[in-house]
């Protein structure tokens, strides 16, 4: 790397005017001549079978085209290894309209397509559907003695499960000084992207595909719908320039994508398939989770054990896990533990990752256990976390390659105003309003994925930057281009990022806050190589200045190559290239992260959140005053992009403390709240004033660029931060998320 | 949401014969709750007959008798903001702020407020039963998730609430519903327009069939002085009420001439209890007297598994709103306009 001339800036997202003037569009936004319109059926029972499918007097309707279903379909790949996907936990894949089972309640029974969409969803009310209903089990709470251990499988290498038993876990626990038990329990939340999920096909005969999807992997649902459908995957374009918000929910194929693909395949047409919001319930979400935690120290406070038990809810075809139970030895030092995780199948869709999977849930339960404790030894909480701070990974007995969480700690206290926080519970009021402070820790990974990216330098001398990553929403483009145009000491404006695009060189799906390190590190790699072709050609040209100079000899600043001794000796990239007969020159090389040597170390991200809040005395309701998060995720590429990631997670763990609930009904087994006027996440008014530090934290060994990524860290610590403020105000510990206010009167 | 016909018509009776001619029609005049119902599939009007446009159902204006008029066809928004209603009849204009969000205030109507339908989850879902929707069917929510239903004056076949705030402030403002039908207008006391599930669930109100709400009349008297609204909900906008309280009063000094008390969220209707405003009639304005108050209107009141709360904050709520009404510059926050 040349300069930090845009890397570290505060950079407004490149694309954010299209998006905001609507110019920018999304999966279903494409226009096509001709096109048809699928309206998904979906089954209002849980379990059993479709008897029949009476479609005479939808078909009659004028502007229906088809409706497909199991009975009629196209022939379809038998083998479940064809349908699965890069992110697919083990068990059978489920295959939309495979056949006449019924495995969860809203399962896609039908596609309905019409002439537009208003016609394809009034035609799916007047199909008679006929079922045999079986009882289901669809209540986490009420199953528990179902759990079991789960399979492993490929999805096993990036969600490990927890370590094994450690000294005398029980004895410690047992003949410990200070202990806490505590079972806590957490509901159902599905993503709710305001994007619908939607696929528009572009059907281009000869077996070939364009395909406008909303995911968070080109790359990843364009092998699936070639395995699906028989297909090459050359002739298989997927195609997401702009993803409204996914969260996890688009690391997988989802069932629209299949039905709109399989029709317009055929029907031999134009097809788009947009799910409604309901249907939005109708798939992937993060799991319900039962927690049995048993913390333990010495009388000074130091942690003598750790026992983390996780059960959580999976379907009855696929074993899905998250990391839950591995969390609280990465953070704290205990020469006795034990970590289970066991799944509950259930009669549901397998639930998927969703933003922090895993460390979301875990840390609420492992850090209101702390705070737990803190209060029986009469410690301040921030003291205990300070008393049991480690360097190293207690559970693999590694070090990090960075950890600045002491800084993120003593940072935010600092800013908060921690010390003015009065120990005892119920001691600060305000009016009628008790005051409580509250703070949690947030631990989450620091992944790389392979990734591969080619440059170009164009014949104006610009530079084409080519990956096909998605951007989610997060500021990819920006952060991609700021990086790219360090490297060659270019202006971002003559920086061209093209992205969104299966057809471009390899990146993985876009999740566990892994891009900025993957593909940014592909562009270091792949810029590298293009600085030598560059001064290799320049070196080539007659009376060069640069016939002799070596890599290290050299600068590239402002479309130019110099030489560092003497600046004003330089050539423009363009003059290269004019020399180089005009045609661009290219380089693809593959970005990934360096496995032997990291091998030695533990890798994450930290973060410290403190919270204040207000409940009413006699009415219960919580007020969210402020909230500030200070987080250590190595360099901060665009410190804006950066600053909105952590904001927008900060108010996801108010929503999951506060808010975000899916009901189960357990005797319809179905999800209740299924809208956005009733699966209640929070409004303006419900969010305080929050405040996000950047810790410093140097990290030479992780990477090339010293990044970890932020997507997920901001989230982590605020639930357990905001019950622990709820408990310091009130006095009342709730074993359970979303808090109600009712539950404080 | 099948296909329909858009009609429109000069003015009211023209509208109203219309229905005569299209028995699947429906008045739209904001449409922000029809239009919910439709694409859930839950009604399937055959033709819209619009009323947003008739000139008699657009206005606000002062009667005689010293009330003052609200058109039915007037945005939620619109009345809100009215000078007239924020100086006499501010508790009302503080209800409308609390409910929905700005955008839908600003389309809703006041006539279509009276009309919203429960927001029960089990009546919103046309795949499961539900005796409002489809009499007999059975009721799924007693047994359900019941957190957001009825304490006071359910029956065996429904424990659905009713959603307005608006209504809530309206029932203590004892205003009067005009209605135009077939068979010419009449006039009828808020406490008669919507009435308990009882056997007919299916009925949210007395209106007759073909029936169209044509003004609210707001009597003279508005309780300017003393007067809250407390909202409690599970986020501080855009939420439905879990409790809501509408508290007029007028004082004598620290004597109460006159109580109105209004409860939303807790029943098919907004909820008053007369036995309670006579009670406090001529005494201190303190929180024992308001509690004895709180008691009296909700005996009877009966928790179900998930709302049982209720019944505890719905007598804080009584008994905090009471006290806010004292000092209604000094609005806690709870009572705080929904933005």
């Amino acid at each position: 790397m040349n300069t930090d001339k845009n890397v570290g800036r505060p950079i407004s997202r490149l694309e954010g005017r299209e998006k905001v003037t609507g110019a920018a569009r999304y999966a279903a936004e494409h226009p096509l001549e001709g096109l048809l319109h699928g309206y998904v059926v979906s089954s209002p029972i849980t379990k059993g079978k479709i008897v029949e499918i009476d479609t005479t007097e939808a078909m009659a309707i004028p502007g229906v085209v088809d409706i497909l279903s199991h009975l009629n379909r196209p022939k379809l790949a038998w083998f479940d290894l064809q349908y699965t996907d890069m992110d697919a936990p083990p068990g059978t894949v489920f295959k939309p309209l495979y056949d006449e089972n019924i495995l969860y309640n809203g399962q896609p029974v039908a596609l309905v397509v019409a002439r537009d969409f208003e016609t394809a969803r009034y035609a799916s009310t007047r199909i008679v559907l006929r079922y045999q209903q079986e009882p289901h089990q669809t209540c986490l709470e009420k199953h528990l003695d179902k759990a079991r251990a789960p399979k492993k499988g490929l999805a096993t290498a990036l969600k490990p499960p927890p370590p094994p038993p450690t000294g005398d876990f029980e004895n410690a626990f047992e003949n410990a000084a200070v202990k806490v038990s505590a079972t806590y329990h957490h509901g159902t939340e599905h993503h709710n992207p305001i994007e619908l999920f939607a696929t528009t096909t572009l059907y281009q005969g000869d077996g070939k595909l364009t395909i406008y999807d909303k995911t968070q992997g080109t790359i990843n649902n364009q092998l699936f719908i070639a395995n699906v459908f028989g297909l090459h995957y050359k002739d298989v374009r997927v195609l997401a320039p702009f993803v409204g918000g996914a969260f996890g929910s688009g690391l997988r194929p989802q069932y629209q994508l299949f039905l709109c693909v399989m029709a317009a395949l055929h029907l031999k047409s134009h097809v788009r398939v947009v799910l409604d919001r309901k249907q939005m319930f109708s798939f992937s979400h993060r799991p319900p989770a039962v927690q049995q935690m048993h913390f333990a120290t010495d009388i000074n406070g130091k942690l003598t054990a750790l026992g983390h038990n996780t059960l959580a809810e999976t379907s009855n075809f696929e074993d899905y896990t998250e990391p839950t139970s591995n969390w609280s030895h990465k953070l704290y030092p205990a020469p006795n533990t034990l970590f289970e995780h066991k799944v509950v199948p259930l009669d549901v869709y397998t639930p998927m990752d969703m933003r922090a999977p895993g460390g979301s849930t875990a840390l609420h339960a492992i850090e209101c256990t702390m705070d737990e404790l803190a209060y029986k030894l009469k410690i301040d909480p921030l003291e205990l976390r300070l008393l049991n701070y480690s360097d190293v990974d207690p559970s693999a007995g590694k070090p990090y390659t960075s950890k600045a969480l002491r800084e993120c700690y003593l940072e935010a206290a600092a800013k908060f105003g921690w010390d003015k926080r009065i120990a005892e519970p119920r001691s600060m009021q305000r009016g009628n309003k008790l005051v409580g402070y509250g703070m949690a820790t947030g631990i989450w990974d620091a992944f790389q994925f392979p990734s591969r990216v080619q440059i170009m330098i164009n014949s104006e001398g610009k530079m084409v930057v080519d990956n096909a990553t998605t951007d989610i929403g997060t500021g990819t483009l920006t952060v991609m281009t700021q990086i790219a145009a360090d490297e060659l000491g270019l202006e971002m404006a003559d920086v061209e990022f093209r992205y969104g695009d299966s057809k471009k060189p390899f990146s993985m799906f876009q999740g566990g806050s892994a891009i900025t390190s993957s593909t940014g590190v592909a562009i270091v790699v792949a810029a590298r190589s293009m600085r030598k072709k560059l001064l290799k050609k320049a070196a080539e040209m007659e009376g060069s200045p640069f016939r002799k100079a070596k890599e290290e000899e050299v600068v590239f600043s402002s479309g130019h190559i110099h030489l560092k001794n003497d600046p004003t000796v330089k050539i423009s990239l363009k003059d290269i290239i004019a020399f180089n007969k005009g045609a661009a020159i290219k380089t693809t090389k593959m970005g990934r992260p360096h496995m032997l040597k990291l091998r030695k170390y533990s890798l994450a991200t930290h973060s410290a959140s403190f919270v204040e809040v207000e409940v009413d005395r006699d009415l219960g309701t919580i007020t969210l005053t402020r909230a500030v998060t200070a987080v250590a995720a190595g360099k901060i590429i665009n410190p804006k992009t950066a600053k909105s990631q952590i904001l927008g997670s900060m108010v996801w763990g108010i929503s999951k403390a506060l808010h975000e609930e899916s009901i189960m009904d357990p005797q319809l087994g179905k999800y209740i709240n299924a809208n956005l006027g009733e699966y209640h996440i929070p409004v303006h008014a419900d969010i305080g004033e929050l405040e996000v530090i950047f810790a410093d934290e140097k990290d030479s060994l992780i990477n090339e660029l010293g990044t970890k990524g932020v997507g997920e860290i901001g989230l982590v610590g605020m639930p357990a931060a905001i019950s622990n403020a709820i408990y310091h105000a009130t006095g009342k510990r709730i074993y359970k998320l979303p808090i109600h206010f009712d539950e404080l009167i | 949401m099948n296909s329909f016909k858009f009609l429109t018509a000069p003015d009211v009776p023209a509208a109203i014969q219309l229905t005569d001619d299209q028995p699947l029609a429906a008045f739209i005049a904001g449409g922000t709750n029809l239009l919910d119902l439709w694409k859930y599939n839950l009604v399937n009007p055959t033709a819209l007959i619009d009323i947003s446009q008739l000139a008699t159902l657009s206005a606000l204006r002062e009667l005689e008798n010293g009330g003052f008029r609200l058109g039915a066809a007037v945005k939620n928004a619109d009345t809100a903001y009215h000078p007239i209603i924020e100086s006499r009849y501010p508790l009302l204009s503080k209800a409308i702020l609390a409910g929905a969000s700005a955008q839908i205030r600003n389309m809703a109507s006041n006539g279509g407020n009276l009309l919203q339908r429960t927001r029960c989850y089990y009546f919103y879902d046309h795949q499961v039963p539900c005796n409002k929707r489809v009499p007999g069917s059975g009721c799924p929510a007693r047994e359900g998730y019941n957190r957001m239903h009825a304490i006071l004056g359910a029956s065996e076949a429904c424990i659905a609430v009713f959603p307005s705030d608006m209504c809530v402030a309206l029932a203590a403002l004892e205003a009067r519903i005009n209605v135009t039908g077939i068979d010419g207008e009449r006039s009828l006391a808020f406490s008669d327009f919507h009435r308990l599930p009882g056997e007919r669930p299916e009925l949210d109100n007395n209106l007759k069939p073909g029936e169209l709400i044509t003004s609210i009349d707001l009597p003279e008297k508005g309780f300017p002085l003393n007067y809250s609204y407390l909202k409690l909900r599970d986020r501080h906008s855009y939420a439905f009420a879990l409790v809501s309280v509408a508290t007029a009063l007028e004082m004598d000094g620290h004597t109460i001439k006159e109580a109105r008390i209004a409860l939303g969220g807790v029943a098919h209707k907004p909820w008053r209890s007369l036995e309670a405003e006579e009670f406090l009639r001529g005494k201190t304005a303190c929180r024992e007297n308001f509690a004895a108050a709180a008691d009296i209107i909700l005996e009877g009141a009966v928790g179900l598994e998930y709302n049982r709360f209720k019944i505890k904050l719905a007598k804080n709520a009584i008994i905090r709103n009471g006290m806010m009404a004292l000092d209604p510059d000094a609005q806690l926050p709870g009572a705080q306009p929904s933005l």
